[in-house]
């Protein structure tokens, strides 16, 4: 199957006050497809914020991105000149945040908020801008369509704030939506309802969608498939159940092996240790060279120190970046 | 055993404040009654705005409830005047979820360590300097860091430094609101084991006020499970997981998202 937007070999760095460069992304390569949920699990520091921006060239100042293609209908986006991406950003590829109370307008009218984007994308005439809006808000809002689109910022619970930034992420009926950590600010609950917003409009839309979070629990049972970053790096990639269920990654392994869980018999695992992965991803314990985890990881071998591993099949759709399943 | 605190019908309302100025009043804690004995975890798990807020915030001394007590050390901390209240503020310590917001990012990890002890006015310098020390190497940093700004710390650094800062008045009792919650799960897990290795060699009791409820079950030795101001359940977390009797616990558990739990090797600790 073709990629709605294939990513090769994206290398992405940002530049210190002294001048330096410390890379975010080493050579990400994945394709995104039709219709499809991919899951990007990443912790502080992996790169999936400087991910989701990079794809459409929304970085800061002093981020550079040194090399890599970002294939998107017919052309590479990181070619493309700065009107040709105006174009596509927010309409073809739009952009949902984290913090909803942010991305909104504090004094502006939900419904206003959305009417924006479609007029500035070329949709024109006050009751072609209503109608639309209301068939927006219809889609992410059960009922109170008109009490919400009236509504302030303030005026909305944190669920909502994140419905009206997903009705002006599809308002211009776009092929991908990426998100980066969209319910990171909600409690449990709302978080499942959120999700369930997302996956109801795959549904009805045919969206192909890039979600970004730090975690993994959220993915299952909602992501198609997940892609593992670490360091800038993807340490894993297969679909969703296989990766959840069992990852092959030392470094997957051992995140999920530190998460609490309920399903366990309680009276048993309460109150030992988690198990934790040693030492941390800060830029001055990372090495040098070799595989970006091997400090941490308890399966190095002598190859590890030497090398960078490169990308390994350990299926038809799983592949794993680690010396353990090479040859 | 006695209880190191022991809450009896606590009750905080906020007045709303409207532009007719009708007083409205808004009731954040209802009858909230509830005994920790020392050196135990009590987990406070809740949807937000069901009050467990509002109740580290009481238990703190930062909000004075409407009615009801608080009794710690044979004293009710709702009624002691100012003076008294000064005196055992220090033994109750709260800790808070983001520790890039709770920790001045213009001082460096020493001043910020120190200032409680200064306030204290009962040391000297050196002492000051050593006791700082001391307590970073208890929660796991390197006394390298004393110079630094914690902007330039990660995220679990911070959290430690945090936890470090609350420890150094020796208090005995550590409120955590949501203290893991804006942590990267991986780093989740070396603060919990970093709180239950206090635990075990201080004696603290502590606090852990959270939405998760895998996280709760896993650090607590009993569960309150809040809604809407009030305490809608309360148990051991083996019958709050297994036998959830009330509709909010419910709808909690069924809200933490699960990961089918996979088969690992074991990790190196």
């Amino acid at each position: 199957m073709a990629s709605v937007l294939e990513i090769q070999d994206l290398h992405v760095s940002y530049r210190s006050r002294e001048g330096a460069l410390h890379p975010a992304l080493a050579g990400v390569s994945f394709g995104l497809l039709p219709a499809e949920i991919l899951g990007v699990l990443g912790e502080s520091g992996s790169g999936k914020s400087t991910l989701a921006g990079s794809l459409l060239r929304l970085l800061p100042r002093n981020a550079k991105i040194l090399r890599g293609t970002v294939h998107f209908e017919g052309q590479d986006l990181l070619q493309a000149r700065a009107e040709e991406l105006q174009q596509i950003r927010g309409r073809r590829i739009s952009l949902i945040f984290q913090e909803p109370s942010l991305a909104l307008h504090p004094t502006m009218r939900a419904g206003e908020q959305v009417r924006q984007v479609l007029a500035a994308h070329g949709v024109s005439g006050k009751s072609a801008l209503n109608k639309r809006t209301r068939q927006v808000f219809a889609e992410v809002f059960a009922e109170d369509v008109e009490r919400i689109s009236r509504s302030y910022p303030h005026q909305l619970s944190g669920g909502q704030r994140q419905r009206v930034l997903i009705a002006q992420a599809i308002a211009c009926g776009p092929a991908v939506v990426i998100a980066d950590e969209p319910t990171a600010s909600l409690d449990p609950a709302t978080q499942m309802e959120i999700l369930g917003v997302f996956r109801s409009l795959r549904e009805k839309l045919g969206l192909a969608m890039i979600f970004i979070t730090h975690n993994p629990a959220l993915l299952s049972g909602f992501a198609d498939r997940v892609l593992v970053l670490y360091d800038g790096r993807v340490a894993e990639l297969g679909p969703a159940a296989t990766v959840l269920a069992s990852p092959r990654h030392p470094y997957t392994q051992a995140l999920f092996a530190s998460l609490p869980s309920v399903m366990e018999d309680s009276e048993t695992v309460r109150r030992k240790r988690l198990p934790v992965i040693p030492g941390d991803s800060s830029p001055s314990s990372l090495p040098r060279q070799g595989c970006c985890f091997e400090p941490r990881c308890t399966e190095r071998m002598d190859i590890c120190k030497e090398r960078e591993p490169g990308v390994v099949k350990v299926s038809a759709s799983h592949t794993v970046s680690c010396f353990k399943y090479e040859g | 055993m006695q209880p190191l605190l022991k809450v009896e019908n606590l009750v905080k309302r906020y007045a709303k404040r409207s532009l007719a100025d009708a007083r409205e009043e808004v009731p954040a804690l209802n009858a909230v009654s509830f005994s920790i004995f020392p050196g135990t975890t009590l987990a406070v798990v809740g949807e937000s705005g069901s009050g467990k807020s509002t109740l580290a915030a009481c238990l703190a001394c930062l909000e004075s409830p409407t009615t009801g007590s608080i009794w710690y050390e044979e004293k009710d901390l709702v009624k002691l005047g100012a003076r008294a209240r000064r005196q055992v503020r220090p033994q109750l310590q709260l800790i808070f979820q983001d520790p890039a917001s709770s920790l001045n990012p213009r001082w460096k990890v020493l001043e910020i360590l120190v200032e409680p002890l200064i306030l204290q006015r009962n040391f000297n310098r050196e002492e000051m300097n050593q006791r700082a020390n001391s307590l970073l190497e208890r929660v796991g940093l390197s006394p390298d860091i004393v110079k630094r700004p914690p902007t330039e710390l990660s995220g679990g650094q911070r959290q430690r430094l945090a936890i470090a800062r609350a420890l150094a008045l020796q208090p005995k009792l550590l409120i955590l609101d949501e203290a893991l919650s804006a942590l990267d799960c991986s780093v989740q897990a070396q603060i919990a084991n970093l709180l239950m290795e206090l635990q075990s060699s201080l004696g603290m009791t502590y606090v852990f006020i959270t939405h998760d409820l895998a996280m709760a079950a896993y650090l607590a030795d009993e569960i309150a499970v809040m809604d809407g101001g009030r305490i809608v359940e309360q148990g051991p977390p083996e019958k709050i997981l297994k036998i959830p009797q009330h509709e909010t616990t419910r709808q909690l558990l069924a809200a933490v998202p699960r990961i089918i739990p996979p088969a690992l090797p074991a990790v190196e600790q």
